[in-house]
């Protein structure tokens, strides 16, 4: 078999929940980082960015380690559901939410950012809470931005090596993702076959961006959610 | 142009007899009830560039009141103080019984609340809604039906029903300012406050939009704050003029009151005269509404100018503020003329200013004039030419020294 279908279907699955998951908490949190005037803010802005300059294998050690049943995260997670968070699809789950994180917080936040505040002020004048203000104003003018963030944390889901092999490990049909598949049948030699993993996995990347920037390029053909 | 005003006195009429907007049984609409705005704020803005301080108390009654001065005097903080944009550090406002605002005792009603309808100076119409979603938004509280009928008499009234599924870019900027208004008029508020939103207009529209909007506030009788930096739209629109510079109230008053007596100069200053001059009163005709000033000039050289009359005895020191604009150049001496002074003088200097020219005259006294670059041409001024410079007695308007 050249292609490990199984590790492909569970790399989109997780693409899906991850990506899934990002859009409800990067839409929390880059809504906060938009609109608080907390004065240490910037702190969490520099936390938020971090997992796009550390080095995949640093989050994943640490990561293995929070996971791990020492750890209070680990023992509570156990005690839950009677197994440790670390080699499991949850864990993996876990791990790439925060290895993603950025890349979905920071398009929400630039595109919340650049809604003009006074048609903030204006929906605030005219009787609506924040809330009604921020689903009719602010996130239909946010489109583009939500649609190239869910897309770039899917993409990079889609991709990533280090976090997943250092908190997945290399199970097949639990943590066995593309990028993992491809790296073992380097190791093995098998550069045929790991050619053609990587192809797919190039051509299915350069889909989803080629259709997120083929969106955003027409903003008309998505339109303001109603 | 005469089809347009035609069919805005017919939409004024029928503004005025929509039952709708006339007789809408509100419990704001009982005819004793104070509605008068009170507002007592201090705020500080601090940047970089300036330390800022509002300093202002006054009260609105219905009507329109408005707040006229120069970019930077605070006319915007003020509506967003009055609007909960804006946190003023100490402040109370009122409107009516019903207090906004009052730091003292913390009360802080949030914007949403405060029943304050803000027209804002770039209309912040939602781009990604049709014009009737624009209108709808405010109601949101009301039902479906309900929701339907009021924009529908709305946008009737301020005639851009046709426009109802177009959006903010696909209409003109008059009918966006009527979209805007329409939207915050119909969520019915209890004061309105208007930052410059007819200021890109040009005059014709304006008035239909004025006409529009004094037609729905006969049946809703509320304050109207009306921010301007243009001395016509005072005077056109004014029943009362608060004028603002520097975060404080130089003037309140009638618009011939705040802007036509002897004020302070810097009311007049912000005003645009480019020629401020100081003058004594010679006499006083109270029988013609003038009196004669003469001008301080070289000695043995004095100009003598006939001006509007104000409070003010024979001997008084005042200003005289004349704009460039105003005043007429002659070649020759005119005759025949209805304006009052015709002042002999030479050309000193002719400058160029983008398409204007401007002429400094010493009559005695130096005077700045504007011409147009075509009659510079025709008349074939050049520095040192004698000419006569020509001042309605209403183009003088003096102000306290």
């Amino acid at each position: 078999m050249a292609i490990d279908w199984e590790a492909f279907w569970l790399t989109l699955q997780l693409a899906v929940v991850v990506s899934s998951i990002l859009l409800l908490l990067g839409l929390a949190v880059a809504y906060w980082i938009s609109f608080s005037r907390w004065r240490w803010k910037f702190l969490v802005e520099a936390i938020v960015a971090l997992p796009i300059v550390l080095p995949p294998t640093v989050l994943g050690f640490y990561l293995l380690v929070a996971l791990g049943p020492r750890s209070p995260l680990g023992r509570w997670w156990e005690s839950l559901t009677g197994h440790t968070l670390a080699f499991t699809f949850s864990g993996l789950v876990l791990g790439s939410i925060l290895y993603s994180l950025p890349f979905a917080v920071q398009p929400f936040a630039a595109s919340f950012s650049s809604v003009d505040r006074r048609l903030i002020s204006a929906s605030a004048t005219l009787g609506a809470s924040p809330l009604r203000t921020f689903f009719r104003v602010v996130l239909p003018l946010s489109v583009p931005g939500i649609i190239t963030g869910t897309a770039l944390s899917f993409a990079h889901t889609l991709g990533e090596f280090g976090v997943v092999l250092m908190v997945g490990g290399n199970i097949p049909g639990v943590t066995r993702t593309i990028s993992i598949d491809i790296f073992d049948r380097v190791q093995a030699s098998e550069y045929n076959a790991a050619n053609q993993t990587a192809l797919v996995l190039l051509l299915f990347c350069f889909a989803v961006l080629a259709l997120v920037y083929g969106l955003n390029r027409r903003p008309r053909l998505v339109g303001p959610l109603k | 142009m005469i089809s347009h005003m035609q069919t805005a006195d017919r939409a004024g009429k029928q503004l005025a007899a929509d039952p709708n907007l006339r007789a809408e049984p509100s419990p704001r609409s009982g005819e004793a009830r104070d509605r008068t705005l009170h507002v007592r704020v201090h705020k500080r803005l601090s940047s970089e560039e300036r330390d800022f301080a509002l300093d202002v108390e006054f009260h609105a009654t219905p009507g329109f009141t408005i707040l006229f001065g120069p970019s930077g005097a605070g006319k915007t903080t003020l509506l967003d103080c009055v609007a909960g944009l804006v946190m003023p550090e100490v402040g109370r406002i009122t409107v009516g019984d019903r207090v906004l605002l009052d730091t003292e005792k913390h009360v802080d009603v949030p914007i949403a609340k405060r029943r304050v309808g803000y027209v804002f100076q770039d209309l912040a119409l939602f781009p990604h809604y049709t014009v009737e979603q624009n209108v709808k938004y405010g109601l949101s509280h009301l039902g479906r039906d309900e929701r339907k009928d009021r924009a529908a008499s709305i946008l009737g009234a301020f005639r851009i029903d046709v426009l109802a599924k177009r959006r903010p870019k696909e209409i003109s900027g008059g009918e966006r300012q009527r979209v805007a208004l329409a939207r915050t008029l119909v969520t019915d508020p209890e004061l309105l406050v208007l930052d410059e939103p007819l200021a890109a207009l040009d005059a014709a529209t304006k008035m239909r939009i004025v006409d529009d909007l004094r037609a729905w506030n006969e049946a809703h009788n509320i304050p109207i704050l009306y921010v301007t930096h243009s001395r016509d739209e005072v005077f056109a629109l004014g029943d009362r003029a608060l004028v603002l510079d520097g975060g404080r109230i130089l003037a309140q008053g009638t618009p011939h009151e705040v802007l036509a007596a002897p004020r302070q100069e810097t009311v007049a200053q912000l005003a645009g005269f480019e020629n401020i001059l100081d003058a004594t009163v010679d006499s006083l005709h109270a029988d013609r509404g003038t009196m004669t000033c003469s001008l301080a000039g070289k000695p043995g050289n004095s100009v003598q100018l006939e001006t509007p009359l104000v409070r003010a005895e024979v001997g008084a020191q005042l200003r005289v503020g004349i704009r460039a604009g105003d005043i007429l150049l002659a070649i020759t001496a005119p005759v025949g003329l209805s304006a009052r002074n015709i002042i002999p003088g030479r050309i000193v200097a002719l400058e160029r200013r983008d398409v204007i020219i401007s002429a400094r005259v010493d009559c005695g006294v130096a005077l700045e004039v504007h011409l147009t670059l075509a009659a510079r041409d025709s008349l074939q001024l050049v520095p040192g030419r004698d000419v006569w410079l020509v001042i309605k007695t209403h183009s003088c308007h003096l102000m306290q020294k």
